[in-house]
């Protein structure tokens, strides 16, 4: 929250319109996110010039008040109002905070027109109870009746809310900053507060000793004033303390806010009496304790970073002060802390210790030591004309800070090469003069140094394109392509295969899924087919996303759960995605899950149900576009979570590379078939380049036989004993009928055999030699025997 | 025989087929006449009493008779026919507005969908499309990118932790640019994007979603402006949004991009007229984008006096809300069947 008035102080933006100053600061690259014009209308002083009871209530008051045109009458119920005190007046069309607005009328049959307030109704206290019992705010001025009471409760003032990027929430959170903003864009001058003050001839040195002993402290100044009176802040003080959202306290206490939201520089003000003659600068000790100013006990770690008084903590520093050294109402003398600590150890130790406060988020930012110097000089100056502070001479210092400045070189023509435009020489200087950076030119080379307000900016050409660039205006940029030669971009590594897998799936009906790669641990345990060590987060958010999964099977059943919830009956799902295991080995793995029917016309009563062999059919598909035919095989398996007698491992060229089955009715009583495919496997695997292959020319010949086999025995089994029997002649077998249970514990299955001979036609005789053959072949070696 | 029973019968014919004849009747007609013992064969075995100088005529007069019998045999079988197919297909008549059969094909996930459009203006400006690990070491993730231990950018970007402070869940796309770049050794241009999953440490609501996808991209080359970005991203807003579509930066502060800039396109709504998608400005914020911090460049290999590039990223979740009014992020992660199943469909161009 910057307050507009307080920047007038350092920068002339007399006639500005502040909207449209927004805007242009916006454009230069810090947002302002809202404009609050803070002015009441029609809220005055008046002075109560006559006061008497309500005839008709027993606490309301009949007031008759001097609002400077005229004398008017208002009832009012405080019990502090009175004749002869000035107070606020909001007069008819006043509209206070929760759109309230002020009406003439009359209460309890006397005339009334408008409203004297207390501060509270004005939104400039909290509704409490105790701001309601001390009644209308009486004010003490010299103001005349009837003069508009914004000026004197300083909420004539316009304040910009800003939404600042992280690089600049630095120097764009105080008013000095912030006038440097808005004198660059307005190419503009600063002007820097007084800061001086008298100074004493006791030295702060007769009275401490520092020693910092930790490299986390790189500048530590302090001074010493006396005799300060503790009071009540000058109005310009609380004013603007309460416009940047601060609460005023006392003089002294909003001294140092003051000079904060001034400089940026956070200052700790130690009661000398209760500290004694000693600080050290110093880590905390592990579990050291200090009771902080707002009462709680802590407990530190040796990240942090303490003041002490030589032996015991008497501030976190950067953080929060310690109760032991606190300044009260009867502190006279006081020690004025301006340092900076490690930005690092700051922000841990403040997000540790769940203390943010305007301080710690200063210095866990970084400061600028200029700036710490001439705010404990600021705040001097101030305590000496409004605590009535005597300074000692002298300051403390401890400075390790490498101070070198940060200087950049460069020629125009770089800028314009990163910015795509065309500034001279003289463009430049200009641009460089509104950003007040000190430079030198040697011949056509700039000597740019960086001033130490602005920590967000390196020595690189780069960022000195960018401050050029945003002052000049990005919307001047051109539009242009880059100019190099082109060619059609491609998917590179396994983005191309799982586009494949993607696309195909989604041909073949599937839906795809995105779900999450974390997962509960009772989810990652399901389905668990390979012997994968999961991941696990050793800071998760929530156990319900703790576990790095190793597959997605879960994650489908979910999406399958959440369809069925809604009434969908056929749901056909697919998802790709990474796994890891505990090796941080990456598998990308496709799942899928059917359950309903494949295709379906009701009315017709013609329906594909899902089952096993509709997704092996789909797996298969998948293979063999991908190039695997003839390369795979399903082989009867087991895993936990799957039917024991409908699932199978998926093996390519004999290695595992997936699962497919049935959900154990235990776990999903509905019928739902599930697999998983490494795609990373089937990346790796090598394809051979596809070919024409002519159809033969001569006619085929078909034979068919049926065995009679034990239930046990698969029927690859007997395929493969086929093959093996038909020779060359035999080019194809298929299965094309299933009897179960056609004797006892036997089934048995018909395959169609074909033959041919692609440069011949075959013989009947030579055909029925081999399909002879195969029959004595396979009932012999497979332990079958042939059905009638 | 005489030419009178030849003549008799030939107008006894051309009755025959007045009648109303079934196939049978008209095979039964057949046998009458032209069977074995048929009236016409009957008639043709009386030839051989015919005088020979006469024969030629007879046979002639004969054959005018089959020919007579056998046209309007196979005029007036066609016609049954034709009735009796008529007749079957008539029968045959189905419901058209009964409904199809269901030829499922699947949708794609929204994410998905809008990534790969994306994807397809990028390649066709000769970018590849690129990806690497989602667990990640911290040196891709955050030091090679000019985002040191300690620094407060990583604040921002809550991360899930896996190991130390050295493995983790990648907080963005960006890591994959670093690989490229480290792997392109500092002396080839490089034209990229690498859309991903990304995972940060935010409690999921309408807005909010711990895992999320970017759509990163980077160019490197020699001599590349502000204005090379300027104009590229007009390209691919035009192509997303449309051609009236018009773009503007605003000055912006990344860690790995320096200048950096934020990008806006005009409200497609309103038409830049301010609306409550735009809250009123005209303009949507749609990437994070600058100049290849010379930090990043050093770190991957690449020197800066030499070589310069852009980077850009979109989320791919925004993208798609703002594409398809969608309101809530779960929405993408959830896979509500009658939901996605909209999207099995091609666009606009």
């Amino acid at each position: 929250m910057i307050s507009l008035n307080w920047v007038k102080d350092y920068v002339d933006i007399e006639n500005e319109d502040l909207n449209e100053l927004a805007v242009k600061i916006t454009k230069a690259g810090v947002n302002v996110e809202r404009v609050i014009n803070s002015h009441i209308d029609n809220l005055v002083i008046g002075e109560v010039v006559e006061c008497v009871n309500h005839p008709n209530s027993d606490h309301l008051h009949i007031c008759k008040v001097d609002i400077g045109e005229k004398i008017t009458q208002i009832v009012c119920g405080a019990h502090n109002v009175r004749k002869g005190i000035k107070v606020l007046v909001a007069l008819p069309g006043c509209i206070l905070p929760g759109n309230n607005e002020i009406k003439a009328g009359s209460i309890r049959g006397e005339e009334s027109n408008g409203m004297i307030c207390a501060l509270f109704e004005l939104g400039l206290e909290e509704k409490t109870e105790e701001n309601y019992n001390k009644g209308i705010a009486e004010i003490d001025t010299d103001l005349l009746p009837g003069t508009d009471a914004n000026i004197y409760l300083g909420t004539d003032d316009t304040i910009y809310e800003l939404d600042v990027h992280k690089h600049r929430n630095n120097d764009c959170y105080y008013h000095i900053g912030f006038a440097y903003e808005i004198a660059s864009i307005l190419s503009k001058k600063v002007n820097l507060p007084d800061i001086s003050h008298k100074e004493d001839n006791d030295n702060v040195n007769n009275h401490f000793k520092l020693k910092v002993d930790t490299d986390k402290c790189p500048y530590y100044t302090a001074k010493m004033v006396k005799n300060v009176t503790i009071k009540e802040s000058p109005e310009f003080i609380k004013k603007r303390l309460i416009s940047a959202g601060m609460r005023p306290i006392n003089n002294v206490v909003d001294i140092s806010n003051y000079v904060m939201l001034e400089f940026g520089q956070p200052l700790h003000f130690f009661d000398k009496d209760k500290l004694g003659s000693n600080i050290l600068v110093r880590l905390a000790k592990e579990n050291e304790p200090i009771k902080t100013l707002d009462g709680v006990d802590r407990v530190l770690t040796t990240n942090d970073i303490v003041i002490t008084d030589g032996t015991k903590p008497v501030c976190i520093a950067g953080v929060m002060g310690g109760e032991n050294t606190d300044v009260d109402n009867t502190t006279k003398n006081i020690l004025i802390e301006s340092a900076i600590f490690d930005a690092v150890s700051i922000r841990y130790t403040a997000s540790r210790l769940n203390l943010k406060s305007e301080a710690s988020i200063r210095y866990g930012k970084g400061l600028n030591y200029e700036y710490t110097n001439m705010a404990i000089e600021r705040a001097c100056h101030l305590l000496e004309k409004y605590a009535d502070a005597t300074i000692l001479s002298g300051t403390i210092i401890h400075d390790t800070l490498d101070k070198t400045p940060k200087v950049v070189s460069f020629k125009t023509n770089e800028v314009n090469t990163l910015l795509g435009i065309t500034l001279t020489d003289n463009d430049v200087e200009t641009e460089l003069n509104r950003l007040m950076f000190e430079y030198t030119k040697e011949n056509d080379k700039f000597l740019v140094t960086i001033p130490n307000r602005r920590l967000d900016i390196d020595p690189n050409v780069n960022d000195i394109a960018e401050e050029i660039g945003r002052l000049y205006g990005y919307h001047n940029l051109v539009s242009t392509l880059p100019k190099v030669e082109t060619r059609r971009g491609q998917y590179i590594g396994d983005v191309k295969i799982r586009k494949e897998i993607s696309k195909r799936l989604r041909s073949l009906g599937l839906n795809e899924t995105k779900t999450y790669t974390l997962t509960s641990p009772e989810m990652a345990n399901t389905f668990k087919y390979e012997d994968k060590t999961q991941v696990v987060l050793p800071n998760p958010m929530s156990i319900d996303k703790s576990v790095v999964r190793t597959t997605i099977i879960p994650s489908l059943i979910n999406v399958y759960e959440y369809n069925k919830a809604r009434n969908i009956k056929d749901i056909l799902l697919y998802e790709i995605s990474k796994t890891y295991d505990v090796n941080y080995d990456e598998d990308m793995k496709v799942s899928m899950l059917l359950k309903g029917n494949y295709i379906t016309n009701e009315w017709q009563h013609t329906s594909i149900k899902c089952d096993f062999y509709t997704l092996k059919g789909i797996i298969e598909n998948l293979l063999n576009y991908l190039g695997f035919k003839n390369r795979y095989t399903f082989q009867k398996a087991t895993a936990s979570e799957m039917h024991p007698g409908m699932t199978a491992k998926i093996l390519l060229d004999r290695e595992e590379i997936g699962i497919i089955g049935r959900v154990h009715p235990n776990y999903k009583k509905d019928e739902i078939y599930v697999a998983e495919l490494s795609v990373t496997k089937l990346y790796n695997k090598q394809i051979k380049p596809l070919k024409f292959k002519e159809a033969t020319k001569y006619p085929e010949i078909i034979k068919d036989v049926a065995f009679v086999i034990p239930n046990e025995v698969e029927s690859e089994v007997i395929k493969k004993q086929i093959i093996k029997s038909g020779g060359r002649l035999l080019t194809d077998v298929s299965e094309f009928d299933l009897y179960p249970n056609i004797e006892d514990n036997k089934k048995s299955i018909a395959y169609k055999l074909t033959f041919s001979d692609p440069t011949r036609t075959l013989t009947d005789e030579e055909v029925m030699n081999v399909f002879n053959k195969v029959i004595s072949e396979v009932t012999d070696k497979c332990n079958v025997k042939i059905r009638d | 025989m005489n030419k009178k029973t030849i003549l008799n019968m030939k107008e006894e014919i051309s009755k025959l087929f007045l009648d109303n004849l079934d196939m049978k009747k008209l095979n039964d007609l057949k046998v009458e006449y032209l069977g074995k013992s048929g009236k016409i064969t009957e008639l043709s075995k009386g030839m051989k009493d015919i005088p020979n100088e006469e024969k030629k005529e007879f046979g002639m007069l004969l054959n005018e008779l089959r020919v007579l019998f056998n046209n309007n045999y196979e005029s007036y079988k066609e016609k049954i026919e034709t009735e009796e197919l008529n007749k079957k297909l008539a029968s045959e008549e189905i419901d058209v507005t009964l409904p199809a059969t269901n030829i499922k094909t699947g949708s794609p996930n929204i994410l998905e969908h809008i990534i790969e459009e994306v994807e397809e203006v990028f390649m066709s400006m000769g970018y590849d499309v690129v990806d690497g690990p989602e667990i990640e070491e911290d040196k891709y993730n955050f030091e090679l990118l000019n985002i040191p231990k300690g620094h407060p950018a990583r604040d921002a970007q809550d991360t899930f932790y896996i190991e130390d402070e050295n493995i983790l869940l990648r907080s963005q796309t960006s890591p994959v640019q670093a690989r490229t770049m480290l792997a392109a050794g500092g002396n080839k241009p490089i034209r990229m994007i690498c859309p991903g999953k990304t995972y940060r440490r935010d409690a999921d609501d309408a807005t909010h979603s711990h895992q999320f996808m970017q759509i990163e991209g980077l160019l490197i080359d020699k001599n590349i402006s502000l204005s090379d970005l300027k104009g590229t991203f007009d390209t691919i807003a035009k192509k997303l949004f449309g051609e009236n579509c018009v773009t503007r930066f605003r000055p912006s502060y990344y860690q790995f991009t320096e200048p950096s800039v934020e990008t806006d396109i005009s409200c497609f709504v309103c038409k830049g007229k301010g609306c409550s998608l735009c809250k009123n400005t005209g303009w949507i914020t749609v990437s994070g984008a600058g100049m290849v911090h010379p930090n990043v460049l050093r770190n991957c290999g690449y020197d800066p006096k030499e070589w310069s590039g852009f980077a850009f990223g979109f989320g791919a979740e925004r993208l798609a809300m703002l594409k398809y009014g969608i309101n809530d992020i779960r929405t993408f992660y959830q896979t509500d069947l009658r939901e996605s199943i909209t999207f099995d469909r091609k666009d606009v161009e």
